[in-house]
């Protein structure tokens, strides 16, 4: 029951969606959107799954007055606010809603990630090293696929933005191409694994 | 007024997550926390009223399909993963989960990204960049064929193949920086033009 079950619904979930993408007849041909609206769903029960779990973790944290609690509050304040204003004026444009996510949301992630910028810019350069040929031909490939692609490398040598370019269309492509078919063939045998019922591990244990 | 508040508040949030380039501080973790929630609290609204709403909610309670039954209860039994008891029971929800994705996957990476790309590789020897792309991609599949010793002239082409992943990263980590400083550089339009009207 507690594992039967699942390994079940896995198998016969997984044989149905690859016959569906063979057979475009009926009943086949509309299991995908059927699937998939199913699968939206879920993935929505489980984003409230995390949600609750966020609010259980800071409700806890807040109790036993652990440090940084008053963080906590920040959040979950964030977290209702938003809720809130969604729950009560709508998500359209010019509500207050959307003004959260324009002044707030938008803001704040656009800057985390450009954030990195200077994590990125400090790690490579303590990595970016030429101490081998594999490491020089990363670092080369890197700096003119960069210089090539803004104005200044057009500046310095006319011929760099087409060098990037080359890079970018022969060499580049070829490596992540054998990646890509690569990462398909591991797919391939992964999900086979999954839907036989040989890999088990997304049960978790007992 | 309201778009002047709304600029000082999304540029003082700015600052405050900025600030962690000095040191981990308390503005940096106020920002943190309360983009944490909003982003949480827009994902839920978000998902809300455009998935739940059109995909369950309507269908179900207005138009009577109760075939949608079944997604709610195992959407439901998803979150009895809170309790330890009947935890048990998510394991439905994610099975279905798992086995869509799997089923899913097993036949569009196949398609798009194995037989096309293999396509794409099936062009005329007739020009340098061509036979370029062809090593690359063989040389590069063989340095990931592991069920062999990379020796001899196996571990020459594996070499070879080693040499065209590490251009890939090279330009794919170009690529990425350039993608974060564009980022960074839209922060600053925004603090030095929309908010301080310097530029």
């Amino acid at each position: 029951m507690k594992r039967q079950i699942p390994l079940l619904i896995t198998f016969i979930v997984g044989i149905v969606m690859v016959v569906q993408y063979f057979i475009p007849r009926q009943p086949f041909a509309g299991l995908f959107d059927t699937f998939n609206q199913w699968f939206l769903i879920i993935a929505v029960f489980a984003l409230i799954l995390g949600l609750m779990n966020l609010v259980r973790l800071h409700v806890q944290k807040l109790r036993r007055m652990k440090g940084g609690w008053g963080y906590s509050i920040i959040l979950l304040c964030g977290l209702v606010g938003t809720i809130f204003t969604g729950a009560l004026w709508g998500i359209g444009t010019g509500s207050p809603f959307n003004y959260v996510f324009v002044n707030i949301q938008q803001p704040m992630g656009a800057t985390m990630f450009a954030l990195l910028a200077f994590f990125i810019a400090s790690a490579s350069f303590r990595a970016f090293r030429a101490r081998n040929l594999d490491a020089t031909l990363l670092l080369v490939a890197a700096v003119l696929v960069m210089i090539g692609r803004v104005t200044i490398g057009a500046l310095i040598w006319n011929k760099l933005p087409h060098i990037a370019e080359w890079i970018m269309s022969y060499p580049n492509m070829a490596g992540q191409r054998a990646i890509m078919i690569g990462i398909a063939l591991g797919t391939v045998s992964y999900s086979l694994r999954v839907i036989l019922g040989i890999e088990r591990t997304y049960l978790g244990g007992e | 007024m309201v778009q002047i508040i709304g600029i000082w508040v999304a540029s003082l949030l700015t600052l405050c997550i900025f600030s962690f380039l000095y040191k981990d501080n308390p503005f940096y973790k106020f920002a943190e926390h309360l983009f944490v929630g909003v982003s949480a609290g827009y994902w839920a609204m978000y998902s809300w009223y455009n998935i739940l709403v059109p995909n369950l909610g309507r269908p179900l309670f207005i138009e009577h399909e109760f075939i949608l039954v079944i997604p709610l209860i195992l959407g439901i039994l998803m979150l009895l993963r809170l309790f330890p008891k009947v935890g048990w029971l998510s394991r439905w929800p994610l099975a279905f989960i798992v086995g869509m994705t799997s089923g899913y996957y097993l036949v569009t990476f196949l398609q798009t990204n194995a037989l096309e790309q293999a396509r794409a590789t099936i062009i005329p020897l007739n020009h340098i960049n061509n036979i370029i792309l062809i090593i690359g991609v063989l040389t590069g599949l063989l340095y990931f064929f592991f069920s062999t010793r990379h020796k001899g002239g196996i571990g020459f082409a594996a070499r070879i193949g080693r040499m065209f992943l590490m251009v890939a990263f090279g330009a794919s980590f170009g690529y990425t920086v350039m993608a974060r400083i564009s980022l960074l550089i839209g922060r600053m339009y925004f603090l030095l033009g929309e908010w301080l009207h310097i530029i």
